[in-house]
């Protein structure tokens, strides 16, 4: 099994998404867009980064690369696909999972360790956790608020496709321990499946033991399922 | 075939936070000025030949629907114009 970590220009997580993923003894390789996806992929990593300068909205134009076509099929065929940070934005602006990361409440590049309280202990990227387990995670991202419809966003809710919330060390979800704005301090969603994800926090920078925590290891740990 | 320019309009939806207007009216309030809101809103002029101002109004929109609007978080609007 290998799985594609998709590099676009101006990715600049990719490597370190590969390093994390093989680090828990996964196979990785990086995919450049133009290449498409490998015949052997059985995972897709859309890493941070800042595709295409963030021109026009972060993550518009890494959407309509022509390889996300093949992402969107691979994805409706049960291939597991995760996007961090830039790749969240771009999973939300090529519609694999719903709404949008937008500016900042603050209208800063932020760049910190946040608390997130797990909402959904039962999808792929969630399930080493426990449902309201708080893990600890760094952001950093201008464009992270996210926005939707209050009536859509009452459905995620309901249909458990919320991954995380920003919260603080104890676990309750505040606006001062909401980063970005984001609205019912949701830091990750699903798609249509839980096999499809997306998240503003960074789990492949809290994986090398040596380093740091290790709290972001579960996620990635996905891929494994 | 006639040359056209279809200028596309996008704007947050009405109630999308904008931190950056928000920013951009405090920094006018700083230089004294007085205002009670401010919008901002991206433009996009678009020179293209087309049958006539509907077809070059439909490719606008389309092109409006596919990329340079996000229907989750904004409006826009196509106006057509004759060029010289």
């Amino acid at each position: 099994m290998t799985i594609a970590v998709i590099q676009f220009g101006g990715s600049n997580c990719d490597r370190d998404s590969v390093q994390a993923l093989e680090s828990m003894g996964l196979e990785a390789d990086l995919v450049w867009h133009e290449d498409g996806l490998p015949e052997d992929t059985t995972g897709i990593m859309l890493p941070g980064g800042f595709s295409y300068g963030d021109y026009l909205r972060a993550g518009a134009m890494a959407a309509r690369s022509p390889i996300m076509a093949e992402i969107r099929e691979a994805a409706a065929d049960g291939t597991p696909v995760l996007g961090v940070c830039n790749g969240a934005q771009v999973g939300c602006e090529s519609s694999l999972t719903p709404g949008v990361f937008t500016t900042n409440e603050s209208a800063r590049f932020q760049c910190e360790h946040v608390y997130l309280r797990v909402e959904n202990a039962e999808t792929p990227w969630t399930s080493q956790y426990d449902e309201g387990e708080v893990i600890e995670l760094p952001i950093a991202h201008g464009e992270g608020r996210y926005e939707i419809t209050d009536d859509r966003l009452d459905e995620l809710e309901a249909e458990g496709r919320i991954l995380f919330k920003y919260c603080d060390a104890d676990g309750e979800v505040s606006p001062e321990a909401n980063p970005n704005g984001s609205k019912h301090a949701v830091a990750g969603v699903t798609g249509d499946s839980d096999h499809v994800a997306v998240m503003m926090p960074h789990p492949e920078r809290a994986s090398l033991g040596d380093l740091d925590r290790t709290d972001g290891q579960p996620v990635l740990s996905g891929f494994a399922d | 075939m006639t040359a056209f320019t279809a200028t596309v309009t996008v704007r947050l939806k009405h109630g999308v936070l904008d931190p950056e207007a928000e920013t951009t009216q405090r920094s006018l309030e700083r230089l004294g000025f007085e205002l009670d809101d401010l919008r901002g809103a991206d433009v996009f002029e678009l020179d293209l030949d087309a049958e006539d101002d509907d077809d070059a109004a439909e490719r606008a929109e389309e092109m409006a629907e596919r990329l340079l609007a996000n229907p989750t978080i904004h409006d826009y609007d196509v106006e057509v114009t004759e060029r010289e």
